[in-house]
């Protein structure tokens, strides 16, 4: 049960720090369209992040709700992937890091929807819905922007380099992953990068940008072993309120 | 070259069997983000079944000058509603 517990936690930990990072742009995005696009992904994450911590909480068995887990960890228990809780950078940054999680979130749900695990397979076939949306508008705006002005290019080629060694801790195996594929609750996460790097690289491609030719990875986010030092500063933003004022309901 | 992208009126269907209704307009680069965007900013709170986008250039619209030689010789003739037939309940709503 454990390794469910942690398995869980890593679906609803990504979604949960990407949807804190898309939030941080209301208000601030380059047109009032991408703006509420921007808060209705954001809100869509938030909205997944509740069904996978939530079964979490229900997992684990101690009374915790999804939110005292979303707001009642510090950085050492989270166990999202070190791709989410990178700074957005600019405009194209958000959109990148938006694509290349989205084409793997979109990927690994519809494994998901043949979960052994009835209330997995619930979850993911709700949140494909709106994963393949996110990642048809953030495809289509990576190609836009790649395809674009001399300077959206060079913005967005420097987003993937700055991006891709982010990429391969998506695809990552260790013991939690081996008990899920056991139990036929989750895929390998290893089996899913053949069909990312047919999406990605058909995408980039049209976007006429180059796919960094270094396989190094970066980890650490999903195991807990160590986090970038950008996470700690997100959960502060995210959690003050809880921290401040234990309780607060509103 | 305008920095802006060009505008848009959308038009959505809110269910089957209804017509398209114009609900407001929007600016995106192209048709198909114009559709993403209208999806994003007018269907958030499931109002539709269906999106048509329209550049706003393409619509021919007529002059508010020109109201009373196209409206006003309309006002006097009544009998040009079809308010003398008595409609049966069961027809529902016209």
């Amino acid at each position: 049960m454990d390794a469910l517990f942690q398995f869980l936690l890593r679906m609803g930990d990504n979604t949960l720090v990407l949807g804190h990072r898309v939030s941080e742009w209301c208000g601030h995005s380059p047109i009032l369209e991408e703006d509420i696009a921007l808060a209705n992904t954001a809100l869509d994450m938030i909205g997944q992040t509740q069904l996978w911590l939530g079964l979490a909480g229900e997992v684990e068995g101690k009374g915790r709700s999804a939110d005292d887990l979303a707001f009642l960890r510090d950085a050492w228990d989270f166990r999202n992937v070190l791709l989410v809780e990178l700074p957005n950078g600019d405009f194209g940054q958000t959109m990148m890091r938006q694509f290349l999680f989205d084409a793997w979130n979109v990927t690994m749900l519809g494994r998901l929807m043949q979960s052994s695990d009835k209330r997995v397979a619930d979850i993911a076939e709700k949140a494909s819905k709106e994963a393949a949306y996110h990642v048809e508008r953030s495809g289509d705006t990576v190609v836009g922007l790649g395809d674009g002005t001399e300077e959206s290019h060079a913005r967005m080629q420097a987003a993937l380099d700055y991006l891709w060694p982010y990429v391969g801790e998506m695809f990552e195996s260790d013991d939690v992953d081996a008990a899920m594929v056991e139990a036929g609750i989750s895929p390998d996460p290893a089996s899913l990068r053949g069909e990312f790097d047919e999406l990605v690289g058909r995408v980039l491609a049209e976007a006429t940008l180059t796919i960094p030719a270094s396989p190094y990875a970066h980890k650490g986010g999903r195991t807990g072993y160590m986090h970038t030092e950008h996470l700690g500063h997100l959960l502060a933003t995210m959690q003050w309120l809880q921290r401040a004022y234990p309780g607060a309901k509103w | 070259m305008s920095n802006e992208w060009p505008l848009w009126e959308i038009f959505i269907r809110g269910q089957h069997g209804m017509s398209h209704r114009h609900v407001g307009s929007l600016h995106a680069p192209d048709a198909e983000m114009a559709i993403k965007n209208a999806r994003d900013v007018y269907t958030r709170r499931n109002e539709g079944v269906s999106i048509w986008a329209v550049e706003a250039r393409h619509i021919a619209a007529s002059s508010p000058e020109e109201k009373g030689p196209l409206y006003e010789p309309s006002n006097s003739k009544v009998y040009r509603h079809p308010t003398f037939f008595d409609i049966p309940d069961e027809v529902g709503s016209m």
